[in-house]
Parts: structure tokens; sequence; C-alpha cells
């Protein structure tokens, strides 16, 4: 079984958000995503002031094996991208969790991060894969 | 019911992502097929292989057999331990699949055959048997590993007894030699020097083990499949099958016409679609925008439409590529559009070679 840290909230679809606690959160994808996509060669970010609903597909992660649509998983409007991704896409295979983070999101509103799930939901909703 | 090769715990206990082949569990990645990739360009890198299907054929009309089954031509083998590269075609000239053969004397040959084809290969060569005195016979009780990359050569050496060494020194590429107990071919699927050893399955993890030992990376069939398509080396099943002319797979070299009345099966049909010039062709593609080039993906040339039959992202080359059957009349250096997630995207076409030795092929 993959890493799934406790301190981070989850989309079924695979992306980990990280709240920063300035009304800001980071944005991944999870360690079990990585491991299924294998390994990366592009991540194409999106726009820095991007205005994203929830759901929205707003970045691609394309590995070796397949594209794969990256979603956000909450509404908002991207504050930041990781511009390493450009040069090292690899980081998403090397450190999902941490250096291999995607975007940050400025949240349209808080109260969003409760619908989303804990480390526990999101390994019974991959158990259910 | 999963086949696993003789291989399979030494895998496991290395780590090894399975998946599902074709009914067998193989190794896809130890880790990052990238890193496995560029171990084989760069170094040495091993694959099991042990589920590819060795097919011995013997008898006193093993060679007129052959010359009938095969598009190539068997005649063309006159010294021992030679292979040949060949397809195997239907009475319609569809490829039922492609294999290597191995000479001994004309009376003594292999064949090592994919093994997603397995069944389908034995049952047509058993059923084009008749009349011919010769045995067909399947050898399971064989591993395969493939060892691969500038240093594979010098890295088996190590472990090779003198007399297996003294056998295989100076072999020249396309030779198989019976060693002791391994089979040594200076055989490959990747573009690069190397050997493809067969070896009795009692012995075949410590060979494994050994091997390393000695500094060979083992590599699972993600690497491979990159490894290929690099080297411009068609896959079964994506870039050709039962349905394609060996003339639309780049397989026209393979085709032995001469002697005009060497009577091979599919003969008939693929002269007069070479006498037509109106078989499609497979071309390289190369994208050096972001994104990576997919099988399936639809190819817009001025002559009209194609297909990419295998795409990867290619590792050496740090761009896509790929291999795309289009009309004959697309020639290398054109450019030709490929669509790509709604949007189309101009690439260039090749001849479908891409790395060789380590080496780009590209202008």
């Amino acid at each position: 079984m993959s890493n799934i840290p406790s301190e981070l909230k989850y989309a079924t679809s695979h992306e980990w958000v990280r709240n920063e606690g300035n009304g800001i959160v980071t944005v991944g994808i999870t360690e079990h995503a990585q491991e299924l996509l294998g390994d990366m060669v592009f991540v194409e970010l999106p726009e820095v002031g991007e205005s994203v609903s929830t759901g929205d597909d707003v970045a691609v992660a394309e590995s070796v094996k397949a594209a794969s649509d990256i979603y956000a998983p909450v509404s908002g409007e991207i504050v930041e991208v990781n511009e390493d991704l450009e040069d090292s896409p690899e980081l998403v295979n090397s450190d999902a969790f941490g250096d291999g983070w995607m975007f940050k999101i400025k949240l349209e509103d808080e109260g969003e991060l409760d619908s989303l799930l804990d480390a526990e939901g999101y390994e019974n909703s991959i158990d259910e894969d | 019911m999963t086949n696993k090769t003789v291989l399979h715990a030494k895998h496991l206990e290395a780590g090894a992502k399975m998946v599902d082949f074709h009914g067998w569990e193989m190794p896809i990645n130890y880790g990052s097929q990238i890193e496995e990739h560029h171990a084989v360009r760069q170094d040495a890198g091993m694959f099991d292989v042990s589920h590819m299907t060795i097919v011995d054929i013997k008898g006193n009309d093993a060679k007129a057999y052959l010359r009938r089954l095969m598009i190539n031509d068997v005649a063309k083998l006159e010294v021992a331990g030679k292979a040949l590269y060949t397809g195997m075609c239907n009475e319609a000239g569809g490829v039922i699949d492609d294999l290597i053969i191995y000479f001994f004397t004309d009376t003594d040959y292999r064949l090592v055959v994919n093994s997603a084809t397995r069944e389908k290969d034995l049952a047509w060569m058993n059923k084009q048997a008749e009349g011919f005195d010769i045995t067909i016979t399947e050898r399971p009780e064989f591993g395969m590993i493939a060892v691969q990359g500038p240093e594979a050569k010098a890295k088996v050496a190590t472990i090779l007894t003198a007399e297996q060494n003294a056998a295989v020194e100076g072999m020249k590429p396309f030779f198989g030699v019976q060693a002791g107990d391994l089979f040594i071919a200076t055989t490959g699927y990747t573009g690069e020097n190397g050997y493809e050893i067969v070896v009795p399955e009692a012995q075949a993890a410590d060979l494994w083990q050994q091997l390393v030992d000695a500094g060979v990376k083992p590599c699972g069939l993600g690497a491979r499949d990159t490894l290929r398509l690099e080297a411009g080396m068609n896959l079964y099943g994506l870039d050709m099958d039962e349905a394609i002319s060996p003339l639309a797979a780049n397989m026209a070299w393979t085709i032995a016409w001469e002697p005009a009345d060497r009577d091979f099966i599919g003969r008939e049909v693929l002269t007069a679609q070479r006498e037509a010039g109106d078989q499609a062709k497979l071309v390289g593609l190369v994208m050096t925008e972001k994104g990576v080039l997919r099988t399936g993906l639809k190819v817009i040339a001025e002559a009209g439409e194609g297909v990419i039959t295998s795409g990867t992202f290619s590792p050496t080359l740090q761009h896509s590529i790929a291999m795309a059957r289009v009309p004959r009349s697309v020639k290398i250096g054109d450019e030709v559009e490929v669509e790509m997630r709604k949007k189309l995207v101009k690439v260039k076409v090749v001849k479908p070679s891409f790395v060789r030795n380590g080496k780009s092929q590209l202008d």
C-alpha cells in the first residue's frame, strides 16, 4: 500500500490538497496515482491568475504510458504553479507529496475543504478501484 | 490462469511491478522504466523473455518446409548458427507472426516466436506440416534472458566459463551457438549489442542473479517497448497483424522474391500487391513539441489519412516518436498532422529507425 499522509485532504480523482492556512491550498497527485501512471515525461500546468471550478480539468500529467487529466479539487484562483516540473517532471514520481506539487489555489470558499476525503476515506476509495 | 516464468520470484525479490502480458505475469518495471531504458543505452540491462516460445524444427524436410512457410528464405543460411528474421504469412498475405530462425543444419532449425501468438503459430505450423517429414517440438523447459547494451557482452563474459567465452569469441551479429548448457545468440530487440541467452529452467534464477551481481540492471516490458520503438523494430499486434501485409509493415526487405520458383505461402497475393503498389507503408514520426504520440491516433496527410501503430516518449531523444501506417505516396521528410487531444499537431515523417547503438539516427 502506498503512502497516504494523514494531514492532507484528497479527491477521488487522486489529487491531494494541503491547507496552507492562509486561504491557500497546494495541490498535487498522490503517490498511488503516480505509481499507476509510471514515469512522468511532461506536466502541463494551468496559468497563474486562472479561475477554476471544482472538477475542471486544469492540468495534464503525461507519463510514458498515458496522459491523465488533473482536476481542480476546489474552486478558486490559481496563484502559483510549480515551474520546476517544466524541466523535472520526474519530481512527481520521486516526491509526489512534496517537490512534485503542481499548483496552488486561493480558495473561493474554505468550507469546500470539508467535502474532500480524509486519508482513510481516500484509502477506501482506492480499495474500491 | 496466469503463467509465470521461471524468474518470477526474482522479479518480486527485486521489487518489480508485475502486469498481465497476454496471459503471462511479467515485470513492467522495477521502479523507473526510463532509468532502465538508459541502462540499456549506456551500460547493460537485461530482460526476462522466458515467455517467448522456442520451437525446434527437425527432419529430412525441415528446409523445404521452412522455405514454404516463411516469406524470407532459409536457403540463404549456410553457416551453422546463422539467424534470419522473417515473417510467416497466411494465404492472403497477412502476417501471422514475425520470428527469428536459427540454422544449425538443413535438417535442424530453431525458431523463436512471440508468446502472444503461440497457439495460433503452433496450430498453423502443424497444419502446414502435412506431407513434410519433420517434427515440430516446443521447448518450454528453457528460460530466456536478453542482456543488452554497450557493456552487455563484457559483463556476460565475466560469468561465462572459458569454453563458453571461446565459443562466443568474435561472433558476428545475428548468430547463435550452443555453449555448454547455454544457447547464446547475438540477437536482441533494443538496437544495442548484446546476447539473448537460452538457459535450462533449473539454472535460470542463478544465471539472473550472476548477471545482477555483474552489474546488469533488470529491465521490464516498459523499457523494452521504448527501446524497440527507438530502434524502429515492429511489435506484433500493434505494428502488424494478420490483416496487414508485410509490404505495409516495413517488412518488404524480409521477403525473398528470388528464386522466383520458391512457392512460399502468401506469395501470389504479395506479388500482386507489389505490382499494384497500392499498399500503405509504415514510417516513423517525430514530434519535438510537448506531448506524446500514442497508438491509434489519426494521421492526416495530403494524400489521405493514416494511423499511429506505436507511439511513445523517447527517453534517449527526449521527445515523442512513433510508427505510423500512412498512404504510400507520403515521403520521408514530409510534414503531416496528428490529431491529439482535439487539436492538430504538425509532425515530421522520418525513416522508422530513431536510435541505434546509443546514437540518434535523426538529422
